[in-house]
């Protein structure tokens, strides 16, 4: 570029200066001047000619700051705050250390004093958020029938306990032979060195298989489409990192996971434009309200990255049916934008509606896959949030080639890889662990929401995850997201049962709770239903 | 195409820009390795890996204690009755035996001058994972961090690609053999400043990767007031903590701090298991601040890299057996000591000498007497030259930043006895081989000089005339202008 710049003042017919830019200032010195020189300057040069010199003037100033040897110079430029960069200059305001460090550390989506009505700037409320609040509160004073009958039992965290016996019941057979070798040889090279960041080769063959099955084969995965990491956390950040850039965003259907605003926004900068789905469509996604907060986003001058949709859905517990899948893969389509699918719960279902994947749509419809993303674990459906694997499915090669080479931040410990190839390969055992499960958590689903229909809380129809998405507007004080905190630390410090309140999932109507049961067992139900009705009595 | 291309546009910058710095010679290196590797019986003329720093030396020792404790991997029969509780362990805490563990062995490989506090261990994926996650703790997009050079090729990428953070080179010379000096830091420090970049911090790597030597007290203690002074942030990356195999011996900046009047908030420590123990498949890393604002920060990061409980539970039992740890260093280090000895007396013999180490899985060898002249193409010349020829996949100075061409790093932990035999008879022949050619060819390569000389004579002809004709002088162009500067002027300077 230069290069050409600087030949052009080489040709005879000096050019009158035209160029803006950075390489313009330099034009705007050279042209004029060599006119003078060569005796045809007019009027046009002889205005230019002041500005001129007032540029010579600014690039021997420069030039003499940058000179090592002035130190007069460097002194008293180099102690002008000015010439910090913004960041540093806003932080210089904060006393004391905290001015050095980042953004990251200091912004308010992650720490900070922050008042618990925070439902309108959408934001990560740190340790201070209910939800996280009350995750602490339980790790004080868990519930234990016998040990701490007084204890606070756990309904917001979305976890499975209900079927880890068979797990345990599998290794107590396998695994011996699946980590230390068949008794005879232990692979340690196998384990200890450096292994391919996205996952042995092995294991993604073996979680193909087990997601196919997952999916009642209705699709098969394709193992050199995947990218594994350690768990549907980093696996969304990464996601998040490969399509939008700071400033960006992604629309996200509400209400939704608390997690979404970390592992979206947190380090990439990117924001989260919610879609609000309500309590008359039994929260299920419209494509018109994806269009309207479209439009408001494009309004505010958002660039729009993609759609982050979870199926099944956390917090509601409901499935993306075929039809709506299709609308949605339209809408990307239209407005050219990308689709991350969150699909973590994929195996954890209890109703009799179907499970449709967004690879199953796509693989009908070859031309638009590039712009399908899904995203997988084995926390939920595997009940194994400990051993951090998470899944990227994408059928973007770029994306693909980008992760992969992200993944090197986050990547999955290789003995439990090694341990869970051979666990994953036995579909019998999966197959069996798919149906218990199944039978499982629908046993305890109808059983929660028995108990709460019994008490007059409505929830809304699920046949997935972990969760019931309960109707407790009838008990809150004033309907307001107050009113909704209120009744949530009732129901911690007086019932002694954490729940998640809407806001923290970003409702949009106040006086829904999330209650996680897979965590419970039968007997504790009846206790549930007790303090719940402790709590409500007063009110009513 | 058209789509591809398309495609392309509608992803992030990260993405698709090049700040992976994975086109570099040094990860060129790994796909000529990749694409043709040596093995004793299969592939004798196989490309030997030596750019890769790995520790396998006492693996040996490492399967023994986990066939005789089968408890520890939870996942077993004898182990059984903790899986519940570890499987659906997800608190990014981490479980109290294993960060009880990490800062016991951390201590002792400090040589127990210093206590590490549990509470302060927070869990990141690997060493990798643990330098990004305090980049993103410490510093904002633009802002930079000043680093010794020659430095690991892979900061290049972990400390700037999805932080958007800058790296500020801090030139060390073989004059003094690489030491790190108050002066170049604080010139580094003003120009950075002068050219209004915000410095936040410096990184540093104790034991150095890629020199193999130990940072002394003295060293230390000028970093530490650096920063102090500066109130700027130190990362001390200490990830190679337990490969010194002889004295000097290690000392970390959390000993040298005691008993200094230095802000304490400013220091940072990385650790991780994948070159002390071996273990890098495990993908254990550590950021250890002294700072609570970064501790409480970088542990919420940790969501993004937690290590596999079931590998935190079996490293917990491996670490906290006290007999087993000291039985591991003691023979870790006798054998890193005998492989460095092998190797670079072999070298010696044909005249090649390395920087003196006592530490790491690689040394930094002087090729410079075998370069045809001292340039960084003559490098990359003569790197091309052992990479497709002598077969070996060493690690060129380049690809550290080095200022200095002619230097190379050779990872010596990673092959067996008899490998090590034979990356030797390939460099000893190498050099000889050179040394023949050198004197027969002494006058052709002079003469292969001449034209060089005159397109470099050229070159700042060309430059020079510009500025004539342009009626400015030279230093009217400052080398920070907003101007882009032609490949032919920065290759100049």
């Amino acid at each position: 570029m230069t290069q050409t710049r600087y030949y052009r003042t080489r040709s005879p017919e000096p050019e009158k200066e035209k160029t803006g830019g950075g390489g313009g200032t330099a034009m705007r010195v050279i042209v004029p001047l060599q006119g003078v020189v060569q005796g045809r300057g007019g009027l046009v040069l002889g205005s230019i000619i002041p500005c001129a010199l007032f540029y010579f003037l600014q690039f021997y100033l420069k030039r003499n700051r940058d000179d090592p040897d002035d130190k007069n110079e460097s002194n008293s430029t180099g102690q002008n705050p000015t010439t910090r960069s913004p960041s540093s200059e806003h932080l210089t305001e904060l006393p004391g250390l905290t001015r050095s460090l980042s953004r990251a550390l200091l912004s308010p989506r992650n720490s900070g004093p922050v008042s618990i009505s925070a439902r309108v700037s959408g934001i990560v409320k740190g340790g201070d958020s209910p939800y996280y609040m009350g995750l602490k509160r339980v790790k004080e004073d868990p519930y234990d029938e016998l040990d701490n009958p007084n204890g606070v039992i756990q309904l917001g965290l979305a976890e499975n306990k209900l079927s880890l016996d068979l797990v345990k019941d599998w290794l107590a057979e396998n695994a011996r032979e699946a980590i230390l070798g068949n008794g005879k040889e232990l692979s340690i090279s196998g384990i200890a060195p450096y292994q391919p960041f996205d996952g042995l080769m092995e294991f993604k063959v073996a979680v193909a298989g087990f997601m196919s099955q997952v999916m009642e084969n209705a699709v098969s995965f394709n193992p050199s489409q995947i990218v594994l990491t350690a768990g549907a956390t980093p696996a969304i950040e990464i996601l998040s990192f490969c399509l939008a850039d700071t400033g960006n965003a992604f629309l996200v259907p509400t209400p939704y996971y608390p997690g979404f605003d970390r592992d979206v926004k947190w380090r990439t900068g990117v924001e989260i434009i919610h879609v609000p789905c309500r309590s008359a469509d039994n929260f299920h996604l419209s494509i018109a309200a994806l269009d309207r907060s479209f439009n408001q986003a494009k309004k505010r001058g958002l660039k729009v990255r993609g759609v982050i949709i979870s199926n099944p859905s956390n917090p509601v517990g409901n499935l993306l049916n075929r039809e709506t899948l299709y609308s949605l893969l339209d809408f990307a389509r239209e407005k050219n934008i990308h689709i991350i699918s969150n699909e973590i719960l994929a195996g954890s279902t209890h109703g009799n509606e179907g499970f449709v994947s967004m690879a199953e749509i796509v693989d009908q419809e070859d031309t638009d896959r590039k712009r399908v993303h899904i995203v997988y674990g084995l926390s939920k459906d595997l009940s194994l949030p400990g051993f951090r694997v998470g899944v990227i499915y994408t059928f973007n090669e770029d994306v693909l080639a980008a992760a992969r080479k992200l993944s090197r931040f986050s990547a999955t410990s290789a003995p439990t890889q090694r341990l869970l190839i051979s666990m994953l390969s036995d579909t019998k055992f999966v197959r069996t662990f798919l149906t218990t499960n199944w039978e499982r958590l629908q046993r305890m689903y109808v059983q929660l929401v028995a108990g709460l229909e019994k008490m007059g809380i409505k929830s809304i129809e699920s046949s997935g995850g972990f969760y019931c998405w309960a109707d407790m507007s009838g008990f809150i004080s004033s309907y307001s997201e107050k009113g909704e905190v209120e009744l949530w630390d009732k129901l911690l410090n007086i019932g002694k049962v954490n729940v998640t309140p809407g806001s923290c999932c970003h409702c949009i109507e106040p006086g829904w709770f999330r209650f996680c049961f897979a965590t419970l067992t039968e007997k504790d139900i009846p206790v549930v239903m007790e303090r719940i009705q402790k709590v409500l009595k007063p009110v009513n | 195409m058209e789509f591809t291309r398309k495609n392309r546009q509608l992803l992030s910058r990260i993405a698709t820009n090049d700040r992976h710095g994975e086109n570099s010679p040094y990860f060129d290196g790994w796909k000529a390795y990749d694409s043709n590797p040596f093995h004793p019986i299969h592939n004798p003329d196989g490309v030997i890996q030596m750019g890769l720093a790995e520790n396998p030396l006492c693996f040996d020792l490492i399967e023994k204690w986990i066939r005789e404790n089968p408890d520890a991997s939870i996942c077993t029969a004898e182990g059984l009755n903790k899986f519940k509780d570890i499987a659906i362990y997800q608190d990014y805490h981490g479980l109290r035996e294993f960060r009880e563990a990490v800062a016991k062995f951390m201590g002792r490989v400090g040589g127990n001058r210093v206590t590490f506090d549990p509470n302060r261990i927070v869990m990141s994926g690997g060493a990798t994972g643990a330098n990004e996650t305090a980049i993103f703790c410490l510093a904002d997009p633009g802002d930079a961090f000043l680093v010794p050079s020659p430095y690991y090729a892979g900061f290049a990428r972990d400390l700037r690609w999805r932080t958007g953070v800058e790296i500020v080179p801090v030139h060390c010379r073989s004059s003094n053999n690489f030491r790190i000096t108050r002066a170049a830091l604080e010139e580094a420090y003003e120009k950075a400043q002068r050219s209004n970049i915000n410095i936040k911090g410096i990184i540093i790597t104790n034991p150095s990767n890629p020199l193999g030597t130990v940072l002394d007290k003295e060293t230390l203690r000028s970093l530490v007031s650096f920063v102090t002074d500066k109130k700027i942030h130190l990362v001390s990356d200490e990830i190679y903590a337990a490969t010194v195999f002889s004295s000097p011996r290690f000392i970390s900046v959390a000993e040298v701090m005691q008993d200094m009047d230095c802000n304490r908030d400013l220091i940072h420590i990385v650790y991780s298991l994948s070159k002390d123990m071996g273990f890098p498949g495990f993908r254990v890393g550590i950021v250890y601040s002294f700072n609570d604002g970064v501790t409480n920060c970088a542990r919420k990061m940790s969501s993004f890299g937690l290590v596999s409980s079931q590998t935190q539970f079996l490293l917990a039992s491996m670490l906290s057996d006290d007999e087993f740890v000291g039985n591991f260093l003691r023979e870790s280090s006798k054998r890193l000591a005998k492989r460095h000895h092998v190797f670079t007396k072999g070298l010696e013999e044909v005249g090649i000498s390395t920087i003196k180490s006592n530490a790491g899985l690689f040394f930094w060898m002087d090729m410079r007497p075998l370069l045809k002249e001292q340039t960084t193409k003559a490098e990359t010349e003569l790197w091309r030259v052992i990479i497709n020829k002598v077969k070996l996949n060493v690690s060129p100075g380049s690809s550290f930043n080095c200022s200095e061409p002619g230097w190379f790093r050779v990872c010596f932990a990673n092959m067996d006895d008899k490998t090590v035999e034979v990356a030797l008879d390939r460099i000893r022949e190498f050099v000889l081989q050179g040394k023949e050619e050198n004197n027969h060819e002494a006058d052709k390569s002079q003469a292969r000089a001449q034209p060089w000389r005159k397109q470099n004579l050229r070159l700042s002809f060309s430059s020079s005339r510009l500025y004539d004709e342009s009626l400015m002088s030279p230093h009217m162009i400052s080398p920070h202008s907003p101007i882009p500067h032609s490949p032919l002027v920065r290759a100049r300077t």
